[in-house]
């Protein structure tokens, strides 16, 4: 079916040779799924928009001043039976055209893990997929293998026809993390996590690229995607861990830094919590996490005493200058945990044990009872013991 | 001085604010003051300040002041598309290696003041213009509920665009994109006067639109003359209605988004940051939730004039109003529930994502409706084609490709590989270009005659429409191609040397929507010249329907002598078929409102300032804002606010009008 559509459009890309239509003719099978409903949606609505704009210029033509022969009927201007035609043809284009969007954007969210690898070729369960974590700097990409222990920039290579697993991210500002002939985009904002699953089949050197204005360095913070063989990925990966290297939270503090134009770079090895870290915007050593932050939310906070106890924190390390009318900018210390002192290891520390020292001694800790519906919609409140 | 003073008295503004190292920009302001003090010049030689000052500053006539606003927007327009033939210059040169001719910083400022200035100081004030000279006509109104507030708005609106105007100059603009999404936008990332230029220019101009919203939302809900009830009111004014309640409903929650921005920016707050709870989606839900009635603020008006213009030109009644006044209220609040869909990509998930898809995809349904009625309005019809037509016949061609290449957009998955990109950005100019701009230009053509008593002259107006829609179609069908390659927008340098020769296509495309904006401009001044050639004495020179058309060209102050009486939908036309005959006799005296200066000085305090605001001058903000307080309040006690046109005047005007219509025949 969608085969037959490719093959209409085939005359008018060999008019345009040297071009490389991607979103059309993409390599892997997400892509190829999204395209065969740009072109589906597109003929659909083709029904409706060629008629109308042959009507447009017959009308045009044949009711011109000139035409005398034409009838004229100053005070026609309305029927029920046409109204209900020009009503209800693009009403039915769209019932069929919802359907389809209702169906597509389920089968194909982002976040859906994937059913198949190919049109007639299902998962192969035996093989576990792929996980990548990626993350937008300014203005380059790093891309972390938890899986294999290594890290690269600008460059991300993945095996033919297994599943592939993003975890996406961002340092500073958002981008969106778009590999045309991979899958369709999702953006890459700082401090929240957006997932992407794919597959690529043919294998292959595409471009990847941000799909949204991020600042200086936009234009160059592009990298390369390479659709492997088996063997060829495990070479890349090889060749990767023999480039030495580690990548920590110190290395990449230093890599955060805005550069444009960013040469690949490999790392054979990296801290295995630093995908998280940066998630959590706590890379920097000492530094509250927002998971803790959002922990001690998630149990009624710190109350006012936690505002004494919770410095102004900011992300922005290299370039907050500080609102002028504003406080210094400063930040948070990590909640320490007696077998985790501040600044010594990171991938323990998780909520407070003892949420004790942030309520303060004066005030009673909030009640995490939620409230009985009953007893709010039906009867009166037990009396408080405060 | 102590640089404390300096500080003091300055902000952060200083010497090295100026951008001197920019050639281009030096250049611009070169030839920018040597053309400004040349027209300041020969008004001073003209002795024209008094007469600009009396007639036109201080006004409170709703004509003169849509005449102002399209002054205002033509202007403009020549500022934004600066910026958009150096995007295309720039887009067409970096490739092989080359970074162009424009660095990342200015380069970023241009596509970012080109989204503002076209949205902001061309669109709005051209439709927010055609608005306020037609609406009270059509209506058979002497002027608008609060003439005062119109004026008032008028110059906020100036206020707002002479900011973006000084930021070319002094300091730079925003390098955010159009809608400044934080983080970018936040102090961090964008730590320059950029971004507060943006909010400031965005808030003094915005209160002066939601301003103008109220005034005619009462305007047409009040004063309708006897008989025209709200289903015999001209589609003109029912969009213009439609429009003005989403200015309303919408207009609030930019400024809103905006101050919570400049609270992030200026006292340290976190609604937008990326930590302290901040969360940068809110911003980008708040202002798609103001964007995205914008566009349908911007396109129903058009919708409207459409309307207007296939009728009278088709020399029929338009076919099926009801139907298109349903569907524009359809379309306005429809318009509410579709923000979404510009930001499917974030990661919302697929069952919101579907649930925006729909609905906008069903907003094509009554647009669709509103195209067919176009249609049978055409149908069995006896179309001239004069240009105001030829606009309209050129949008219902151009529109059909953008409204299908929007809903396609519309489908999430396809929206996932087409987001962003160059084919977003053909879809966008498609709709507005090939519908709010065609749809000015349609009525610049068309109610020019009303406004100065003359047509526009044709040959250069043909000249005008064919390179501008040969060259709409040269500059944006390659970028949807570009699109389809994966193109992304914004970019300064590309590395692939083979989507070269599209990025020359589109600007060579660009260069002739140029010689149509250059031929609209000799088009004005050849009319002007022609003027006793072009002359219309009838104030009908279409043949039109409308009650606009019942009163002379230019119409009096008053408007009308007496107040229509309205029987029918097409109110004018069922007064000439019955055979009307114009009052002769029996005038009396017309109260009507005095003009006032109180309007431009707020304006003018409101921009000082936003511009005190912006560089930090803190004295400077407060005692303007003091100043405003004052001014405002000292209004309050300014009772010579009406006055009545005696009847001898009106006699005289009307007896004038009388001789010159005999004459005529």
């Amino acid at each position: 079916m969608s085969r037959l559509k490719i093959l209409a459009l085939l005359p008018l890309a060999a008019a345009l040779t040297g071009c490389d239509y991607v979103v059309l003719a993409p390599a892997g099978d997400i892509a190829a799924q999204q395209r065969d409903l740009v072109i589906i949606s597109t003929v659909l609505m083709l029904l409706i928009v060629l008629p109308v704009m042959a009507l447009t210029v017959l009308f045009a033509w044949r009711y011109r001043q000139s035409n005398t022969a034409a009838p004229y009927e100053p005070d026609w201007d309305h029927s029920t039976a046409l109204e209900l035609v020009i009503w209800s043809a693009p009403l039915l284009i769209i019932v069929c055209l919802g359907a389809l969007t209702w169906m597509g954007t389920h089968l194909l969210d982002p976040y859906r893990t994937l059913g198949r690898i190919h049109a007639d070729r299902a998962v192969d369960q035996s093989k576990a997929p792929l996980e990548v974590d990626v993350v937008a700097l300014d203005w380059k990409w790093l891309f972390i293998y938890p899986d294999y222990g290594i890290a690269s920039v600008n460059e991300l290579a993945a095996p033919v026809d297994r599943p592939i697993t993003f975890r996406i991210t961002a340092s500073s500002v958002m981008n969106s993390f778009y590999i045309p002939a991979l899958a369709g985009q999702i953006y890459a904002m700082p401090g929240m996590e957006t997932k992407l699953h794919a597959v690529v089949n043919h294998a292959g050197t595409y471009k990847g690229f941000s799909a949204n204005y991020s600042g200086a360095g936009f234009s160059g913070m592009n990298f390369k995607f390479r659709g492997l063989d088996d063997k060829g990925f495990d070479d890349w990966i090889a060749s990767a861990k023999s480039a030495g290297g580690s990548l920590g939270r110190a290395e990449y503090l230093q890599l955060e830094k805005p550069s444009q134009n960013e040469p690949v770079r490999r790392w054979g090895s990296v801290d295995a919590d630093l995908y998280r870290l940066i998630l959590n915007m706590c890379v920097e050593t000492g530094k509250m996490c927002q998971s803790e932050m959002m922990a001690i939310d998630a149990k009624g906070g710190a109350g006012h005493q936690g505002l004494n106890n919770t410095l102004p924190l900011t992300y922005d390390k290299y370039a907050r200058r500080g609102a002028p009318l504003g406080p210094a900018p400063t930040f948070v210390a990590g909640a320490c945990t007696p077998d985790a002192p501040q600044g010594q290891t990171s991938a323990s520390i998780t909520a407070p044990l003892d949420m004790a020292p942030l309520t303060g001694a004066g005030l009673k800790r909030p009640s995490f009872t939620p409230l009985k519906s009953s007893s709010f919609f039906l009867g009166p409140r037990p009396k408080s013991d405060s | 001085m102590s640089p404390d003073l300096l500080k003091l008295i300055f902000g952060r503004l200083g010497f090295e604010s100026l951008p001197l190292h920019e050639p281009i920009v030096v250049g611009t302001f070169a030839v920018v003051a040597l053309g400004g003090a040349a027209l300041l010049g020969a008004l001073t030689y003209f002795r024209l300040w008094g007469y600009l000052w009396r007639e036109w500053f201080t006004t409170v006539d709703h004509k003169r002041i849509g005449i102002m606003y399209m002054i205002l927007g033509i202007v403009m327009l020549l500022r934004g598309f600066a910026d958009a033939l150096m995007m295309r210059g720039q887009q067409m040169l970096a490739f092989n290696g080359s970074e162009g001719y424009l660095n990342a910083h200015h380069y970023d400022q241009v596509f970012t003041a080109h989204g503002v200035i076209m949205i902001f100081f061309v669109a709005m004030p051209l439709v927010t213009g055609l608005m306020n000279y037609v609406v009270p006509l059509q209506i058979g109104a002497r002027d608008v509920s609060f003439p005062f507030l119109n004026n008032f708005s008028f110059w906020m609106t100036v206020g707002g665009a002479v900011l973006v105007m000084a930021s070319l100059f002094i300091g730079e603009f925003a390098r955010t994109g159009w809608l400044a999404y934080p983080p970018l936008s936040n102090i961090g990332y964008s730590p320059d006067v950029g971004v507060d230029y943006y909010i400031w220019a965005l808030q003094v101009a915005g209160v002066g639109t939601t301003l103008s919203g109220i005034n005619l939302i009462c305007t047409i809900v009040k004063l309708r003359c006897p008989g025209m009830t709200m289903m015999k009111m001209p589609v003109f004014t029912w969009t213009s209605l439609c429009t003005n309640v989403l200015i309303v409903a919408s207009f609030p929650v930019l400024t809103v988004v905006l101050a919570l921005l400049s609270l992030d920016r200026y006292v340290g707050t976190n609604f937008f940051t990326n930590d302290f709870g901040g969360s940068p989606m809110m911003y980008v839900n708040l202002i798609w939730i103001w964007g995205h009635p914008e566009v349908y603020i911007l396109v129903l008006p058009a919708f409207g004039i459409f309307s207007e213009v296939t009728s009278t030109f088709s020399g029929k009644r338009l076919f099926g109003y009801t139907s298109m006044v349903y569907a524009t209220v359809v379309i306005t609040i429809l318009s509410y529930l579709v923000w979404l869909h510009h930001f499917f990509t974030m990661g919302s998930g697929a069952s919101v994502n579907s649930f925006f898809g729909i609905t906008t995809m069903i907003i094509s349904i009554p647009t669709g409706a509103k195209m067919f009625n176009w249609l049978f309005t055409m149908y069995r019809g006896r179309i001239r084609y004069e240009l105001p037509m030829m606009w309209t016949v050129a949008f219902m061609l151009t529109f059909v490709i953008g409204g299908m290449t929007g809903v396609l957009l519309a489908v999430p998955p396809a929206d996932f590989v087409l987001h962003n990109s160059l084919f977003l950005i053909a879809h966008f100019h498609n709709v507005i270009i090939g519908g709010v701009v065609f749809g000015a230009f349609a009525g610049i053509n068309y109610w020019f005659p009303k406004a100065f008593g003359f047509k526009l002259d044709p040959f250069w107006g043909k000249m005008s429409f064919w390179f501008w829609v040969t060259g709409f179609y040269l500059a944006f069908m390659p970028l949807y191609v570009l699109g389809l390659m994966g193109v992304t927008r914004r970019l300064r340098v590309f590395d692939d040397p083979s989507l070269q020769i599209w990025f020359v296509i589109a600007a060579i495309g660009a260069v002739f929507i140029f010689i149509g904006i250059l031929s609209m401009l000799m088009q004005f001044a050849v009319s002007l010249l022609k003027r006793e050639q072009l002359k219309d004495v009838t104030g009908d020179p279409w043949d039109a329907r409308t009650l606009e058309w019942a009163t002379s060209s230019p119409p009096p102050d008053y408007n009308f002598a007496f107040t229509p009486v309205v029987h029918d939908n097409d109110a004018w036309w069922d007064m000439k078929r019955r055979g009307y005959q114009r009052p002769l006799t029996g005038f009396k005296p017309i109260h009507m409102p005095s003009s006032t200066s109180t309007g431009i000085i707020l304006a003018g305090l409101a921009t000082a300032m936003g511009f005190g605001l912006i560089w930090y001058m803190w004295w400077l903000a407060a005692v303007s804002f003091i100043a405003m307080l004052a001014v405002g309040i000292g209004h309050t006690f300014n009772y010579h606010r009406d006055f009545d046109i005696p009847a001898e005047d009106v006699i005289r005007t009307e007896d004038a009008r009388t001789k010159l219509l005999a004459g005529a025949k």
